[in-house]
């Protein structure tokens, strides 16, 4: 077969599941805090509200856990199948990380959703509340094992070249690599925020069909209120983690940027048509020195174009549109969480139009975690390890006819997996006392 | 250090695969059951398992997962070659534990369909799982026989999950339902007894390496300590089929044919992680992985089992009403 062809359906297929499977843990890992907090709120006051919230949104909880489980599954098979050659040359760093995350947190977190999911009634009040606190310390330590060996191909650090292999040098070092801190703390903030409008939406949605519900009321003003803190502290975090970026993987940084040649002061291209053939922008509309004051903080700084590293560098348009996608949403974010804010400390039932609004920005989290993440990895190429392994030398030998009718398979499955989204649905319509 | 890291490693994964093998196949067994059941008993069936299955599926997880880091060269051959098994086997694993969380919240025909859904991935997977086992221990021979050998694992594979399956409903629930288990139980022992009986003489036909390793007298008396072992176990299970004995045995008996065939299959490939190809020690990963591995998992399994038993503990007994009552 085809290399060029086997490339492209490896790609697809890991693609289309490693996209897939990123929802789930992106709302499990802040929501099992939210459960966590909904969880103590019932057992100091007793109030029937919070524990309708908690029943509600553990039920939620344990769909996208399962949905996460059975697509990672999914994906520790295909780290060999589709990518052998990455296992061949880093697969002494990449395997002991990803051995840690089964280690401390797969088996921490299923067990004890166990407990909690069932154990209401079975295990003293405290006991159940810290079975609650270890599923969420346990989806956060995954994000911890996986953001780490995510970020080390971003930028390695910590390894030694034992002929054409990579072993580890110092294991502090290669979880601790230069982008790790910055990739977590923006990670684990996007999963915050996804929960954050997943329940405000969800609940405004509640509100909507029956206007006086205690339990979506009160689930609404926490989601806001968090919301509210993490959107600002998130943009801060970004700005840094751009800033880190342009350090160590400055391509991408030019691709999002759209800079085809190094210049002086260069402008921020606020929307534009990338063209690929010409190497220049379209229907370009700019803010004269915008790139240079915001990645340098000085309006004449200069800024590498992707000139400098031809042929080695990313496709523009995914990188320049995912950006944009994401930080629209997460301005809009902003906006729209301090506002609520704002609505709820004066009291009052909140006007109709603003739970609309809410309820349309539900799985907004979901769809700039989703453009973030295309950003990052698609940035990263040619590379599958920066600096150390092409992607292109990854794949492996797969019929393609395999790779073609497992593909299909796992196409036709996803879609019946995604409405994992109606049960919360036809729950939230539920009155609360069913739930 | 001296001490041999991949040799470590293969027993860690032996044990994890046997891990998954007995625990999601008792929870495989379960649904595979289901057709045989009425509506209110297909929900206890589903409550018996629903507090542990996510943890059992994770033994997979770690199971392919210490293929993967300590043995990456044998997990390139190993999943290439039985890459179509394996992507029908996740796509049943993905129905099942879509359809066991849709079934407790649709209604009408909805339920139905979840229900069905919750069979088939049940089903599909567990004969996968017996495919693969069929083509990894002839070393994935071309031929049809080989195909043909496959398939008859993954029958007896799905035989042995019943058997679980059956034996974990006996321990789990009480009255109607515990009969019916009793019967279950009954019909998948002799599938397991016939199909235990086929795999061991034509696992030795099939593959001269396996035959040369049972058949050097006078070792073979010695090995004959485990089909005799099975046989008495199978024999104990058989007997403990019937009310009035502890709820425990058939399961702990059922298990223990597990342990035995599981030593037994060790023993055939051993040294070897690919038959035929590739020793466990050609494909380990570089010591350094290992050994920080190792670490983790010295420290981190005994809290694993510790937990595990706790939550075994706290859901013990009789399962008497649905799930989110």
């Amino acid at each position: 077969m085809d290399a060029a062809e086997a490339l492209l359906l490896a790609r697809a297929q890991f693609g289309l599941n490693i996209a897939f499977h990123i929802l789930f843990p992106s709302l499990t890992i802040a929501l099992a805090w939210f459960l966590v907090y909904f969880r103590v709120r019932y057992e100091r006051s007793r109030d029937p509200a919070w524990l309708a919230t908690y029943k509600l949104w553990i039920k939620v909880f344990a769909l996208s856990f399962a949905m996460g489980v059975v697509s990672g599954i999914v994906m520790s098979f295909q780290f060999g199948t589709n990518w052998p050659g990455f296992m061949n040359k880093v697969g002494n760093i990449a395997g002991p990380l990803l051995a840690y995350e089964v280690l401390t947190a797969f088996f921490l977190e299923a067990t004890f959703l166990g407990v909690m999911l069932f154990g209401m009634n079975r295990v003293p009040a405290w006991l159940h509340i810290l079975s609650t606190v270890i599923v969420a310390v346990g989806t956060s330590l995954s994000a911890f094992w996986i953001l780490a060996l995510n970020s080390w191909m971003h930028t390695p650090a910590g390894h030694i070249m034992v002929g054409d292999v990579l072993i580890a040098g110092d294991w502090l070092q290669v979880i601790f690599n230069p982008s790790f801190p910055y990739r977590i703390t923006h990670m684990l903030l996007a999963s915050g925020l996804t929960a954050s409008f997943v329940i405000a939406g969800l609940s405004a949605w509640r509100l909507l069909r029956a206007p006086v519900d205690d339990s979506a009321m009160k689930t609404l003003r926490a989601a806001v209120l968090v919301a509210a803190v993490l959107a600002p502290v998130q943009i801060y975090v970004g700005d840094l983690h751009g800033l880190n970026t342009l350090e160590h993987q400055p391509a991408k940084i030019a691709a999002i940027e759209a800079i085809w040649e190094t210049e002086k002061g260069a402008p921020l291209v606020l929307f534009a048509i990338p063209n690929e053939k010409e190497r220049r922008n379209d229907y370009a509309i700019e803010i004269p020195k915008g790139a240079a004051l915001i990645l340098k903080h000085d309006a004449e700084a200069e800024l590498k174009g992707l000139n400098e590293f031809e042929p080695d560098r990313p496709p523009v348009a995914p990188l320049f549109f995912g950006f944009r996608l994401m930080v629209g949403i997460g301005v809009g974010m902003l906006a729209l969480a301090w506002f609520g804010a704002w609505r709820l400390r004066r009291g009052g039932p909140l006007p109709r139009p603003l739970l609309w609004i809410f309820a349309a920005f539900t799985f907004s989290g979901w769809i700039a975690t989703l453009a973030g993440w295309i950003v990052t990895e698609v940035g990263r190429q040619p590379w599958l390890v920066t600096g150390i392994l092409r992607t292109k030398d990854a794949v492996g030998h797969i019929s393609g006819a395999q790779l073609g009718a497992s593909l299909t398979g796992y196409v036709l499955t996803a879609p019946k997996t995604l409405s994992a989204t109606s049960p919360a649905r036809s729950s939230a319509r539920a009155s609360p006392v069913t739930c | 250090m001296n001490i041999d890291l991949p040799l470590i490693f293969a027993a860690l994964m032996g044990i994890s695969i046997l891990a998954y093998v007995v625990l999601d196949g008792y929870d495989l067994g379960v649904g595979m059951l289901m057709p045989a059941a009425t509506p209110d008993e297909q929900n206890l069936m589903v409550a018996s398992i629903g507090p542990f299955w996510d943890a059992n599926e994770t033994w997979l997880v770690l199971g392919i997962g210490l293929l993967l880091v300590a043995f990456p060269k044998a997990h390139g051959v190993v999943l290439g070659e039985l890459y179509l098994p394996v992507a029908v086997m996740l796509i049943g694993l993905m129905f099942r534990g879509v359809a066991f969380e849709f079934r407790m919240k649709a209604l009408g025909w909805h339920a139905e369909l979840w229900n069905w859904l919750f069979w088939f991935g049940s089903f599909v997977a567990s004969l996968a799982q017996g495919f693969m086992l069929g083509r990894y221990i002839t070393g994935f021979e071309p031929g049809a026989g080989y195909w043909l050998f496959a398939f008859i694992v993954g029958g007896s594979v799905c035989g042995g999950y019943v058997l679980l399956g059956a034996t974990w409903l006996v321990l789990r629930t009480e009255g109607e339902l515990q009969k019916k288990a009793y019967a279950w139980a009954k019909w998948g022992l002799l599938w397991v007894a016939l199909g235990v009986a086929l795999v061991s003489i034509a696992t030795p036909l099939a593959s001269s390496t396996v035959y040369d390793k049972w058949f050097d007298f006078p070792r073979t008396l010695w090995l004959m300590i485990l089909p005799a072992a099975s046989l008495a176990a199978g024999v104990w299970v058989w007997r403990s089929l019937r009310p009035g004995i502890a709820d425990w045995k058939p399961f702990a008996g059922t298990v223990a044919i597990y342990v035995l065939a599981f030593l037994g299959l060790a023993y055939s490939i051993f040294p070897y992680v690919v038959v035929d190809r590739m020793t466990i020690w050609d494909a380990a990963s570089h010591d350094s992985a290992l050994e920080f591995m190792l670490w983790g998992a010295a420290i981190v399994l005994p809290c694993i089992a510790g937990y595990t038993v706790f939550s075994y503990r706290v859901f013990r007994g009789k399962v008497r009403e649905a799930l989110y009552e």
